[in-house]
């Protein structure tokens, strides 16, 4: 029967076997970097072997730098995301519902959200150098713009049927602004916070590599200069588990924050 | 003394880059004190239009529209309506959904609670006072949204095709539902329907409407006593006015068929 198949689309699969897959696709990856440096296949300057990177990464938590190194990142990656969020999410539910709104803001959101943030970096740092706030900016910019179109977006999806039934049940404008609207982007809004927080990480390495004196990237890029293939290894990795602790956040945060809503 | 009155109800507009569209022309229509009336007519006559009229979500080109004497004006909670499409609040439980609006009103959370408890009884979903709507059948949707709607009180019940989309079986045991919680709460209810057994079984009257731009073709009183039942669906008077309405709407649908 093809619909019994695992190959077939949208058929489930056992928990186990799911799990399963996922350790295996790990393992084979790890297997490979061990064949390719404990086989001698690759130079160290190539490709760190994983106990070099495990090495690599006790010194530097000893002596405090990867420590400082991704302080400097988070508070970076916090503070610019903190702030477009802040704009975005109210503007974003007003784009998506009031024309006027809309109008006034569309032009410009449809030429910003094409301009790659990189492209915006040399000006940036004419402006306010290379500090704290040149990144912060790199984060807002690349988050804010796309933020408010998803949101917008989300906002525009809310059923007109729910709105024009509130009026039947006696709300005012106000009200269906705060009551419905409101909390019925809000499982949108979480959702597409989640998805720009990873983008974010993105920018954050971006500024980082292009001109910074702390930071992931900024430890990423002066391994580079040594051929320090196991620091390269130890900032990506770092930075990949960090994606994953303020994903889960997020997730769990929905769950909490949102149990009626459908899960996604 | 008449609670709802239409007199020459016209609507027109004006679709992006196309011709304009008389959606309702010149429609009369007074709906008694108490009385359940039914609209049906074929799809795309206008009948949602005219309910939305009513409610004042739309505004008619011509004509006047008296609620117990008095113009209508915008929407207003004296007017409650249950839509087709499921739109309770998802993040309200069904107790909170209910309480939605006389909590707007501002009455005290007592009698909100009361309000609340009182319907959810009516229309049997004790023990589901705190299921969000997510966990709840389409059928037990709009049953809250039904009881939403009572929990204001309003002069009429607007009513848009609400089990348009349940089953047929789901759909029979609501209809019957609705009836008994009518009977107790003897509320004035317009009614729309393009099901013409829907129409016949719940009616104290029904109007046909034609095919766009949409009129009352022919007021049809359903003489059938009451309480109505599951055997009223087979009776001979009930099969009698379903040739009737079946002949009406048929030469309509043939209409709304050529365009």
């Amino acid at each position: 029967m093809a619909t019994r198949s695992y190959f077939a689309p949208k058929v489930e699969i056992p928990r186990p076997l799911y799990i399963g897959l996922g350790l295996a696709s790990v393992g084979v990856i790890f297997a490979l970097w061990c064949l390719l440096t404990y086989g001698g296949l690759t130079p160290p300057d190539f490709l760190a072997a994983p106990h070099l990177v495990a090495e690599a990464a006790v010194k530097r938590i000893g002596n405090g730098t990867l420590l400082d190194n991704t302080e400097a990142s988070l508070s970076v990656i916090l503070l610019g995301f903190l702030f477009a969020s802040l704009l975005s999410v109210p503007l974003g539910i007003l784009m998506g519902s009031f024309k006027v709104v809309e109008a006034v803001v569309e032009p410009i959101t449809g030429f910003m959200r094409y301009i790659p943030v990189s492209a915006l970096i040399p000006l940036l740092i004419l402006w306010v150098g290379i500090g704290l706030e040149q990144k912060v900016w790199v984060i807002f910019l690349g988050t804010f713009f796309q933020q408010l179109i998803l949101i917008s977006d989300v906002s525009r999806g809310v059923s007109k049927d729910l709105i024009d039934c509130s009026y039947t049940l006696g709300a005012t404008k106000r009200q269906v602004i705060w009551r419905v609207l409101l909390p019925a982007c809000m499982p949108g809004v979480m959702d597409n916070l989640r998805v720009t927080m990873g983008w974010a990480w993105t920018y954050l390495v971006v500024a980082e590599l292009v001109a910074a004196n702390s930071g992931l990237g900024y430890m990423i890029l002066n391994a580079m200069r040594g051929l320090f293939t196991d620091v390269i290894l130890l900032g990506v990795f770092t930075i990949g588990i960090l994606g994953l602790i303020t994903d889960t956040i997020f997730k769990v945060l929905r769950r909490r924050l949102l149990p009626w809503s459908a899960e996604f | 003394m008449p609670h709802l009155d239409l007199t020459d109800v016209t609507v027109r507009f004006t679709p992006k880059n196309k011709p304009q569209v008389l959606a309702l022309d010149t429609v009369s229509l007074t709906v008694a004190d108490n009385m359940f009336s039914v609209i049906v007519g074929p799809s795309g006559c206008g009948k949602s239009t005219l309910l939305r009229l009513v409610a004042g979500l739309h505004e008619p080109s011509s004509g006047t529209m008296l609620l117990d004497g008095k113009p209508i004006e915008g929407p207003s909670a004296e007017r409650g309506m249950v839509f087709q499409s499921y739109t309770l609040f998802p993040w309200l439980h069904v107790r909170d959904n209910i309480m939605f609006g006389p909590k707007l009103k501002g009455l005290p959370a007592a009698d909100c609670g009361r309000i609340a408890d009182e319907l959810i009884a009516a229309v049997g979903l004790k023990g589901f006072e705190r299921s969000y709507p997510k966990e709840l059948s389409g059928g037990m949707r709009q049953r809250v949204a039904l009881a939403r709607a009572l929990a204001n009180d309003p002069k009429i019940l607007l009513m848009d095709e609400p089990f348009g989309a349940l089953d047929s079986q789901t759909r029979q045991l609501m209809q019957e539902l609705l009836l008994t919680i009518w009977q107790t709460h003897r509320k004035t209810v317009l009614f729309i329907t393009h099901d013409i057994d829907e129409a016949i079984f719940l009616g104290d009257v029904v109007h046909v409407m034609t095919a766009r731009p949409g009129r009352i073709k022919k007021s049809i009183p359903i003489d059938i006593p009451r309480p109505r039942g599951i055997d009223t669906l087979t009776s001979a008077p009930f099969m009698a006015l379903k040739r009737e309405v079946l002949g009406l709407m048929h030469a309509e649908a043939v209409l709304a068929d050529r365009g």
